[in-house]
């Protein structure tokens, strides 16, 4: 992933929401049967696992489609494979400290597959795997948030690419272990409490709109608490 | 006619419209100029007619050029359009000079001084021989997955260069040293192809192009072409019949000086011999309304093509609240989430088994109709097109 910064930062006491917009590049390399992908996996640029991990919610932001990354969908949808698509489809990003060690978990789930396959299960009728990245740019919402009450409006009616920014890319881009979220609840806010049950939240059960929904409640539920 | 941006607030999702405000503050007072062969006809025109008043209101200094050509230029590049797509023709190095030399007419009488150069298509494509400033963007439309290799090799001397190409689908690009993006085409929703329309104003269309609106109707929009099977639809059809009481429409444009469509429209009618059920509708050129209005009629459709360039018609089905059983052809494969908002299937059993499928079950139609409305509400309407080109300028074009 290449972003563009636009030198917006994030203050203490003032939440700046931060929505991104995406360009996909085709990077022109193309896996026809398992093996292929792995070697692929292997060489291609980190960029392009992040994005066909991460930033794989960007681009179904509503819908929930049957597996959450794009190398699992494709092993089943294209490939057929349900075996290798399920074991896939399990690889949580957020358990990787960097796109490298990512990197080497599929590459060993594909291996440890193949090596109990009489044969390399390819794409007969479906269409081969096309490696991507992505180039994000960072764009000011023009949204901001003093206290939790705003912080919950600004949530319910932002552009959905804020939440993927501050939940996904914040992870990735500050190597932080929580998102945007939940750090500036806790230090901005100082609601531990509730920066807990967001950082609980995990962003890879749903689509970005169910993720959205997710915050609202959280919110909810804590506005509604007896002080 | 320039529609306001904020009309899409009603249609596009949530915040959409104030992120393209914000999205395009950072790109404010750039300027891009188009350039395409043709104003009026094809899906590059069609998009700029709408894309450059937007972007013109959101305060990016946009421009649509269209270049001048003789009769013979055309003829040219109409060859070069089908060798490029994979048919057998013959180009002599005579067309090809023609080419050179027409490219080099607009290059020089043409303003093309911009921040980002962006050329539609092959036809244009040689002008890049004479850039001065800016960035120079190649957005190709055709799918170049199969071409003859010498159309190829002449028209990837003026690709390389470009700065960057940009393509429907992945599978339409060919190797290229450059960065290639990725652009999925899309749908206006306030065109008359797309727009909200009554019911008798409905009725009064499907009424006038003779469809009875008495039974199920399976709609197929397609040109009549051997890649987008209308035998195949029609086979489908038949599976279905034996269980359902439907009718098949088919339409497309007029086969008029078409040899492939009149052969093909000919074997449709052969095959649908004297069934009263199965309508084969030519529509006129640019029949918007026509579509639209059968598109809302239909129950389901069909887009059973074995090769399609996009396939725009599914999103536009999709964004009616229609479920779409299609081929495996990527762009269609691109647009539809297998057993969400349609089915993807291989043969024309297939497509009836899925048909039938949805025939038995008239809440899956409903459910698939709007989970493929939402879809496509956030990922081909023209806002997240006008997106994609924003975030391009910004890239491409620094300062």
């Amino acid at each position: 992933m290449m972003t563009q910064r636009t030198g917006h930062t994030i203050s203490d006491s003032t939440f700046t929401f931060i929505g991104c917009s995406e360009v996909q590049e085709i990077l022109g390399q193309q896996a026809e049967d398992e093996k292929e992908l792995a070697e692929l996996v292997e060489e291609i640029p980190l960029d392009s696992i992040h994005f066909h991990t991460h930033s794989y919610f960007l681009r179904h932001r509503f819908i929930e489609r049957a597996y959450p990354n794009d190398f699992a969908q494709w092993v089943v949808m294209q490939v057929g494979d349900h075996v290798l698509g399920e074991r896939l489809a399990v690889v949580d990003p957020f358990d990787y400290p960097n796109l490298e060690d990512l990197r080497e978990e599929i590459i060993s789930i594909i291996d440890d597959h193949l090596s109990r396959m009489s044969i390399i299960p390819r794409v007969v009728f479906g269409e081969p795997f096309h490696f991507k990245r992505s180039r994000i740019l960072e764009v000011p919402i023009g949204l901001e948030a003093r206290s939790l009450a705003e912080f919950r409006q600004a949530v319910s009616e932002v552009d959905v690419s804020a939440i993927y920014f501050h939940m996904f890319e914040a992870h990735f881009r500050l190597g932080r272990e929580e998102s945007d979220f939940s750090a500036w609840i806790r230090s901005g806010l100082g609601l531990h409490e509730l920066a807990d049950c967001i950082r609980s939240i995990n962003p890879y059960l749903g689509s970005l709109e169910r993720l959205r929904s997710s915050l609202i409640t959280a919110c909810d539920e804590f506005l509604a608490k007896p002080s | 006619m320039t529609t306001a941006l904020d009309e899409y607030r009603e249609v596009s999702p949530k915040g959409t419209v104030d992120f393209l405000y914000r999205l395009s503050d950072l790109v404010k007072g750039r300027s891009v100029v188009h350039v395409s062969a043709v104003r009026y006809g094809g899906g590059a025109a069609e998009l700029l007619r709408r894309l450059v008043p937007m972007m013109t209101a959101l305060g990016v200094e946009a421009r649509w050029e269209v270049i001048a050509g003789t009769q013979e230029f055309f003829a040219v590049v109409k060859r070069l359009t089908d060798a490029l797509q994979g048919r057998d023709e013959k180009i002599t190095e005579d067309m090809y000079q023609t080419f050179r030399e027409i490219n080099e007419r607009n290059a020089k009488a043409l303003n093309l001084e911009a921040d980002m150069i962006m050329i539609h298509d092959h036809q244009p494509a040689g002008m890049v021989e004479y850039r001065t400033s800016g960035a120079w963007l190649w957005r190709c439309h055709l799918d170049l997955s199969q071409p003859q290799r010498r159309a190829w090799a002449f028209l990837r001397r003026y690709a390389l260069k470009y700065d960057a190409a940009i393509f429907s689908l992945s599978g339409f690009a060919q190797r290229l040293p450059i960065p290639k993006f990725l652009m999925y085409p899309s749908i206006d929703p306030l065109s008359p192809k797309n727009r909200e329309m009554t019911r008798s104003e409905i009725n009064q269309i499907v009424d006038r192009l003779g469809i009875p609106r008495t039974k199920p109707i399976i709609l197929q929009v397609a040109k009549f072409e051997r890649f987008k099977d209308p035998l195949g639809a029609i086979q489908a059809y038949r599976i279905v019949k034996k269980h359902h009481d439907c009718r098949l429409v088919l339409a497309g444009s007029g086969v008029m000086h078409d040899a492939e469509g009149e052969v093909v429209l000919a074997e449709a009618r052969e095959a649908a011999g004297r069934d009263p059920d199965i309508h084969l509708v030519q529509l006129p050129p640019e029949a918007d309304l026509e579509i639209n209005a059968l598109q809302r009629t239909a129950t389901i459709v069909l887009q059973k093509s074995l090769k399609e360039g996009f396939g725009v018609t599914v999103s536009e089905a999709m964004w009616k609240g229609k479920p779409v059983v299609g081929g495996t052809a990527e762009g269609i494969a691109a647009q539809l989430i297998d057993e969400v908002t349609g089915y993807v299937v291989h043969s024309a059993e297939g497509a009836g088994f899925r048909l039938r499928h949805l025939l038995n079950n008239p809440g899956l139609i409903t459910r698939m109709g709007a989970a493929g409305r939402e879809h496509v509400r956030r990922n081909f309407l023209i806002t997240r097109q006008l997106a994609d080109f924003l975030t391009l300028l910004k890239i491409m074009s620094p300062q």
